[in-house]
């Protein structure tokens, strides 16, 4: 076990060495600067500005200056935002992300694990046809039409629902909804496919001839079985839905961090580009070796190695 | 039904409703077991010796259905049975060891676990109790270190151990009868051999009664009291082991008795197969299902199917030959 997290912990800050290179080159190679504006800037402002956040330097020592402030735990200053360390708009705004995408994958999870073992418990059924028909118009629409749908439906029209920000728990439940549409569908797909295979089983049948019930059968013998790929989506979906959606985030005007993630791109904040981006990649992997962990305990079978 | 008898199925009929049509799995079977017999059914795959015994535990996946005869099982109906009814007896009153051991167990859940829902689902016993006969029944069925074993899981056990667990879960509530179905087609020959002595052992011990399914002759050879020959949903002969070993009457079981090698001969003499392939259940003929593969076949085995003739005391076999040698016998001695 010891071995196994060690050797985890090597391989993960391997890769988020990689990404924060790759990051690196790629932010530097997209044309235009954090400094270019509409207004004329002279170039002696430019040159005052570059020396400031030390992009004055050649690109290497720029890159290790970065790296050795970031495993300080300092990621730098926001050069878009006036006054403000990257370290304080990612914790600022990760959390509201981070609730947003906690109640989403759990919603997701709760209504996917369900409806796809009740598809699959009637399979052929009007039920199960029904269940898929959602499903897949969960997985063709995107995020913003949705979002925008319950907006105008029930924000606008309606007035139902708060359409801004995050205040109160009344606000919350369209941007979950949005969120969750597409991971809903997905997990119901997953888990329809594994709970058909696991109810063709011999051990399911087995568990039938002791005189289990079919509540029994379902939910304890096919479920343990059938969950296994449904872990294995769920891990990334959670870091990623974590770091922001941008989309839901826009229409609903949250203050996440999936905003300040494209904005920080779109502006060429450099600082921001590499801090938000490795701390996805942190958040990736941390959530990967949970999924593994989680395989061990479901599954018996696997080792940790 | 005398008091001796355990299970009354007569005339049973299983058909499978598929979008090709209805298949006539099981076409008319009857056969009765007594307490403590070993009854061997034996046939080709596809010859509905599986079908004929899930039907009395209702495990006949749909679209499979009963769509005649009786089932008389221990005082039970249970042609009429539903699921709920079922639920209760299973486990209980009947129960079954399936082919493939290396898949009948729950990969996720421990031996342990396994083997006390069974006790859970049948018996009163509290939690203590449930783990001290379960580590019983695991040295019943000779597992060294049954504490240990309980909190393994399947994967940790060799196909052997895995069968015996198997075993050990079906005998856990002492069931009337344990439906075998080929218990040892997927273990090796050593293990096979330990297996069908364990489940004679038990047997007696418990005073159950067996039904051994299986395509092997040198299992029920070994174990079974009587045995029944099916082919193409039909039973085609029934007899003692005895009987059937040694006095067959109907083509097939002769020719089955042909395939199977023999050791105690000279010489490397070659197996003489059956010849053809079996009947399509979907649209089966009216004659004799075993007519177009039979060399003795008559004119009148592709028309009617033959009502069985009784040979001795319960050997019983359904076979043109035998009603025109039985004609030829009446009529003999009158034509010359």
């Amino acid at each position: 076990m010891i071995k196994y997290v060690i050797k985890r912990v090597g391989y993960a800050l391997l890769t988020i060495f990689l990404i924060s290179i790759i990051t690196f080159t790629l932010m530097n190679m997209i044309p235009g600067g954090p400094f270019l504006s509409e207004k004329a800037v002279s170039p002696e402002t430019t040159q005052a500005l570059k020396v400031k956040y030390g992009l004055d330097k050649p690109l290497p020592e720029q890159y290790i200056t970065f790296m050795k402030n970031f495993i300080h735990g300092d990621l730098g200053l926001s050069i878009k935002q006036k006054g403000r360390t990257a370290n304080d708009i990612i914790f600022s705004t990760f959390p509201v992300s981070a609730r947003l995408a906690g109640m989403s994958v759990l919603l997701a999870l709760v209504l996917g694990v369900t409806m796809g073992s009740v598809a699959a418990l009637n399979r052929g059924k009007w039920v199960d046809s029904l269940l898929m028909v959602i499903s897949t118009l969960g997985i063709a629409v995107p995020s913003f039409v949705v979002a925008s749908f319950l907006l105008i439906t029930f924000g606008v029209n309606l007035h139902l629902l708060p359409t801004l920000g995050l205040k109160t728990p009344l606000h919350y439940i369209m941007p979950v909804a949005a969120l969750s549409f597409y991971p809903t569908a997905y997990i119901t797909r997953l888990m329809r496919s594994s709970m058909l295979d696991a109810l063709n089983q011999d051990y399911i049948r087995t568990a039938k001839a002791k005189g289990v019930n079919k509540f029994v059968m379902l939910f304890k013998h096919a479920m343990r079985n059938a969950i296994i790929p449904v872990i294995t989506y769920v891990g990334p979906l959670l870091a990623y839905t974590m770091t922001g959606s941008f989309v839901v985030e826009k229409i609903f005007t949250i203050p996440g961090l999936g905003r300040e993630f494209i904005n920080c791109i779109t502006g060429r904040d450099y600082p921001m580009v590499m801090s938000t981006t490795i701390f996805l990649a942190v958040l990736l992997v941390f959530m990967n070796v949970v999924v593994d962990i989680c395989y061990k305990l479901v599954d018996p079978r696997i080792k940790l190695k | 039904m005398s008091a001796n008898c355990l299970l009354d199925i007569e005339n049973l009929q299983v058909s499978f409703f598929t979008p090709a049509g209805e298949v006539k799995a099981v076409s008319g079977v009857s056969y009765t077991l007594n307490h403590g017999e070993v009854l061997g059914i034996v046939g080709e795959s596809g010859s509905g010796k599986s079908v004929s015994a899930y039907t009395l535990m209702g495990l006949i996946a749909n679209p499979g259905k009963i769509v005649g005869g009786t089932v008389d099982f221990n005082g039970h109906q249970v042609h009429k049975m539903t699921e709920k009814e079922f639920r209760k007896m299973r486990g209980s009153e009947v129960s079954i060891i399936f082919q493939d051991p290396m898949t009948s167990l729950n990969p996720v859940f421990t031996i342990g676990s396994q083997l006390m829902e069974m006790l859970r689902l049948h018996t009163n016993k509290n939690k203590e109790e449930r783990k001290a006969r379960a580590i019983e029944l695991l040295r019943l069925v000779g597992m060294n270190e049954p504490e240990k074993r309980l909190k393994q899981y399947p994967h940790e056990f060799s196909g052997g151990m895995r069968q015996r667990v198997m075993i050990a879960m079906a005998l856990a509530c002492e069931p009337k009868l344990l439906i075998a179905d080929e218990p040892t087609t997927a273990l090796d020959v050593t293990i096979q051999a330990q297996i069908l002595e364990l489940m004679v052992e038990l047997k007696k011990k418990i005073n159950m009664s067996i039904i051994m399914i299986t395509h092997d002759l040198g299992v029920v050879s070994d174990v079974c009291d009587r045995i029944a020959v099916m082919y193409a949903g039909k039973i085609v002969e029934i007899g003692s082991t005895d009987d059937i070993f040694y006095n067959p009457k109907h083509c097939y079981t002769e020719g089955l008795l042909r395939s199977i090698p023999k050791l105690h001969e000279k010489g490397h003499e070659r197996l003489v197969p059956i010849e053809g392939v079996p009947v399509d259940l979907l649209s089966p003929p009216a004659g004799c299902p075993f007519a177009p593969r039979c060399d003795k076949c008559m004119k009148i085995c592709l028309r009617q199917m033959p009502e069985y003739t009784e040979i001795s005391p319960g050997h019983k076999s359904a076979c043109w030959q035998l009603q025109k040698e039985q004609f030829e016998n009446a009529e003999g001695g009158n034509k010359e």
